[in-house]
């Protein structure tokens, strides 16, 4: 049993306290003296030539301080991108400039063409109505591959096209995929659409921009899955401010999801007018705004082909995916189809010839960027569903024909670059049929049948690439930073703890779950251990929380503090007890000489390092604090199998879901509580993906679901309790935990498990429907029962 | 601009706002409880849901000067008086209702008046009452969990799931 308040306990997250009382500090919660409120007045058209802008009446409104368009970001840098990608020519991608306003063309509905900042946010937007924009409509660029046809109209005039990269990988082994599917017994094909979704943390994005004129700092307050990340890429691309000169805040941050990662034009704005201005500027985003300039997700088209020889073993897979960048590109967004989707290609499976090909594309809509699973969700969707209908096409069992093809030995390098350091994928397949009740599965399917129902069991196995990541591999694969992480320990005279970590914690516990490992590691009680995130200036340079990485690297980062300081505590114990180095042993708070009754506890050590009268000066520095960076060696790679048993009313097309059960192998696990949280979370998104989101533009680029009026979040009454299992555990092998990550395997693994579901049921009631594209809405089931 | 007195959270308070303003922005703003959020501009999410004259109400759906003379209460009026959190507010916690903390307030005050007019609700009617309340966190489960616990309805433990 873990002790309470230990590795492996459940314990209650200390961080509650504030957000059930409503004194959680959100960004938008910080008000500070003298602030201005900027609005930003936005496109509404796809596409469009700026051909003027009066502001004039608007700056004559009451309250108005100043209206900014681009021309007072002459000399600003561009929003940059932080990957490149090349081409398999050899050519970099295209990589056009993302001003902070527009600049002579619109190029997305939302796209920022002027801000006006008054003394309240009501004068803004009354005075924004007065702004009297002239824009020249232009065709808009929609459908991807229609966008890389000769002819098309660009997005971008001064690019050659609208394809931002051509991708292939692995391009030496193209010729023997090609070759291999050629000759095989069989190639099953699907062609499917992984459709655009829009992350929506419940928080909108907000920004505070402050500067300190007699200091020349400047402070961001924002709504950041990783401030450090901000502070450079703003600091160094766009405004050229120095990091000592800038400080980035991101407080209590109300759910990122991947949305919160990327560096934002409103931030830089904020910034920038702070200073201009010398007032601090506050923008807060509308859930309308937020739709049309939170980067969105997923949007990728694909063909993919799975070759196999008599016997039903997988000999080769081939795909052809567009993938949708939007106008301009966000962040990370050149790396979401290609480094964390090319390389998860090959699934839980043994196929030993893999190739990928990936066109990305400029289209006149919101740029798209990594949301939860980031690829990965668009690798295992093509995977798990084309092996569900080879399943078919060849008569075997959909569950046998994966055992058959798993990979079962470990360490597995993967013909996309990977290596699987360990796994056991019949475990969890063995522990979600069981939780699935799988074998009594046609006893249920007959009783719906005789209900008019079709009820059917979907099953999908995934692998995701986590812990990211090690930064020679990813700097030589385009990434533009590290991506190691940092923490610092400093240990208080009175033995407290503060932990500085860079990851950072907007939903998942870390103030909990990153006590509970430092304060078992030393044996004290964790309320002794508090974590600090968040803040730029007072964390040490981290890369932030995204990509699951928060435990496996910047867990591994406070373990390596924390072994420093119970290093150099040691020597400061052996010093006390008048005994050798070697032979202090600490437990449980006490240091102890091996074979004596000797010890002194962590506060006496503690008080010795800050108040060194006995203390071993000619040796050691006084004070007790250490800093380590963690670069992980490699990802890490949780998997697991899920089920899903759903019921189709065939008069409607409505999809009920019964059940859905989820066993995932995290390697050790922290915090049970929250690790089951976290899958929780990401199933109830992959169900949103699967059965009822769509992010739906039309073909003049209108973007006509820009609210929860016209955007179907999924609510209470739309999911089932869910059953979660992570007793399969194969430790991760090479971090200090052990540890794998959780927070995206449920948004990864579980759309292939609902849309197979659902087509099984339709199977069974006699329609050969072999795919519907996502959302599974009822008018999609329907018409496609119709058409079978 | 229109003067208001109110009573919020057992306090009385008065204000100045114009015509426009809404409740939760003279909760937020001008009396700076900020425990009330604001998720959306369509009256979807709830994440403002606060308690007027006892009955759950989006306080993004009601401007203040409606407010005037009226009884509110917000999440910040929630604990016991010992400062101690509710019942709701520690099944809550215990439960691990929620994640990132945004949608928490409303979720609480929603389940709040829930359990104040049916005490011992049912997993349907706790998902069907949380219809105008959006996580995208938890997936519900935990919520439902924590509300069927508040109601003192026995709920599994969180291991033996």
């Amino acid at each position: 049993m873990p002790k309470d308040g230990g590795i492996g306990s459940s314990t209650k997250r200390r961080e509650d306290v504030r957000f059930l009382s409503g004194t959680g500090r959100y960004t938008d919660d910080i008000n500070l003296h003298g602030q201005l409120y900027a609005h930003f007045v936005r496109s509404d058209v796809a596409h469009g030539k700026i051909n003027g802008i009066n502001a004039d009446a608007a700056m004559a409104m009451p309250g108005v301080v100043r209206v900014f368009t681009a021309k007072d970001f002459e000399g600003v840098g561009g929003v940059p991108c932080g990957w490149q990608i090349t081409s398999i020519d050899g050519s970099p991608m295209q990589e056009p400039k993302h001003p902070v306003l527009a600049e002579g063309k619109v190029r997305h509905v939302g796209d920022p063409i002027a801000v006006v900042v008054a003394e309240s946010l009501g004068q803004a937007r009354d005075a924004a109505d007065a702004l009297e924009i002239d824009i020249e409509m232009l065709p808009a660029v929609m459908d991807m591959k229609e966008a890389i046809k000769d002819g098309a109209p660009k997005v971008h005039d001064d690019l050659s096209s609208n394809l931002c990269y051509d991708w292939g990988f692995v391009e030496d082994n193209k010729d023997a995929v090609a070759k291999a599917i050629a000759d095989a017994d069989h190639v099953t094909t699907l062609e499917l659409v992984n459709n655009r979704l829009v992350a929506n943390p419940m928080e909108p994005r907000v920004a505070v921009g402050d500067y300190d004129m007699a200091n020349d700092e400047h402070t961001l307050y924002t709504t950041s899955q990783n401030p450090h990340v901000i502070r450079l890429l703003m600091g160094a691309f766009v405004l050229g401010i120095p990091e000592h000169k800038l400080r980035v805040v991101a407080p209590d941050v109300g759910g990122g999801f991947g949305a919160k990662i990327f560096h934002y034009a409103e931030e830089a704005f904020c910034t920038f007018a702070a200073k201009q201005l010398r007032r601090p500027v506050k923008w807060t985003s509308s859930r309308s705004e937020a739709f049309m300039s939170d980067a969105h997700g997923r949007d990728h088209v694909t063909k993919i082909e799975l070759a196999m020889d008599k016997d039903n073993n997988f000999t080769a897979i081939r795909t052809e995916t567009y993938a949708n960048m939007g106008a301009y590109l966000s962040t990370f967004a050149p790396s979401v189809p290609t480094w964390l989707h090319g390389t998860l290609m090959a699934g839980n499976y043994k196929t030993p010839l893999i190739y990928v090909n990936v066109k990305a594309v400029f289209t006149n809509t919101v740029p798209v960027d990594a949301y939860r699973g980031a690829g990965r969700p668009e690798a295992t969707f093509q995977l798990e569903r084309v092996i569900d209908k080879a399943a078919r096409e060849r008569g075997v069992s959909p569950i046998e024909l994966r055992r058959q093809n798993f990979i079962t030995e470990f360490p597995y390098a993967t013909p996309v670059a990977v290596e699987y350091d360990t796994g056991d994928y019949h475990a969890t397949m063995d522990r979600v049929l069981e939780m699935a009740d799988h074998a009594g599965f046609e006893a249920r399917a007959e009783q719906s049948k005789k209900n008019g129902k079709l009820r059917g069991f979907g099953i999908a196995h995934y692998i995701e690439a986590c812990g990211i990541a090690p930064s020679n591999l990813v700097g030589q694969l385009g990434a533009r930073a590290g991506l190691y992480e940092s923490a610092t320990v400093r240990v208080n005279a009175t033995g407290s703890i503060s932990v500085m970590t860079g990851s950072h914690s907007h939903g998942q516990g870390h103030e909990t779950s990153f006590a509970q490992v430092v304060s078992e590691m030393i044996g004290i009680d964790a309320t002794q251990v508090d974590i600090v995130h968040g803040d730029t200036s007072k964390t040490p340079m981290g890369m932030g929380t995204y990509g699951s990485r928060s435990i496996a690297v910047g867990g591994s980062a406070m373990v390596r503090a924390t072994e420093k300081i119970i290093a150099k505590a040691k020597k400061i114990a052996a010093h006390l007890m008048e005994a050798s180095e070697g032979d202090i042993e600490l437990k449980d708070g006490q240091f102890t000489v091996a074979g004596t009754d000797k010890s002194v506890a962590w506060g006496d050590v503690t008080l010795a390092a800050y108040v060194p009268h006995n203390y071993p000066l000619e040796d050691i520095e006084p004070g007790l604090e250490e800093t380590a960076f963690y670069d992980p060696a490699n990802f890490t790679y949780p998997s697991g199998g899920y089920a899903c048993e759903v019921e189709v009313d065939p008069d409607t097309g409505k999809v009920d879901v019964l059940s859905f059960s989820a066993a995932d192998d995290f390697g050790n696990v922290i915090n049970p509580m929250i690790v089951e949280g976290q899958v929780h979370g990401g199933v109830a998104q992959g169900f949103g993906q699967a059965m009822m989101e769509n992010c739906a533009y039309d073909a003049d680029g209108q973007l006509i679901s820009a609210s929860y009026m016209d955007y179907a979040m999924p609510r209470a009454t739309d999911l089932p309790m869910f059953k979660v299992d992570h007793s399969c555990q194969t430790p991760c092998t090479h971090n200090p935990l052990g540890v794998k990550g959780c927070g995206e395997a449920g948004a990864i693994g579980s759309p292939p498990a609902f849309v197979n579901a659902v087509i099984d049921a339709l199977h069974r009631g006699g329609h050969k429907v072999e795919h519907i594209n996502m959302p599974l809405t009822p008018d999609r089931v329907w018409t496609a029962i119709q058409n079978s | 601009m229109n003067s208001i007195k109110l009573r919020v959270n057992g306090k009385e308070v008065t204000g100045q706002v114009e015509g426009r303003t809404l409740l939760v922005d003279f909760l937020r703003k001008d009396l700076r409880l900020t425990g009330t959020h604001v998720g959306c501009d369509t009256t979807q999410c709830g994440a403002c849901v606060v308690h007027v004259n006892g009955e759950p109400v989006k306080a993004c759906a009601m401007l203040a000067a409606e407010a005037d003379g009226a009884e509110v209460a917000t999440i910040e009026g929630q604990a016991n008086a010992d400062g101690s959190l509710s019942v709701v507010q520690q099944a809550f916690q215990d439960h691990h209702g929620l994640q990132c903390g945004f949608c928490t307030p409303g979720m609480v005050m929603a389940a709040t008046a829930l359990l104040k007019e049916n005490p011992k609700p049912s997993e349907a009617e706790i998902r069907e009452y949380l219809d105008g309340n959006i996580c995208r966190c938890t997936g519900y489960h935990n919520i439902v969990k924590s509300i069927m616990a508040a109601s003192g309805q026995d709920v599994p433990a969180m291991a033996a799931e």
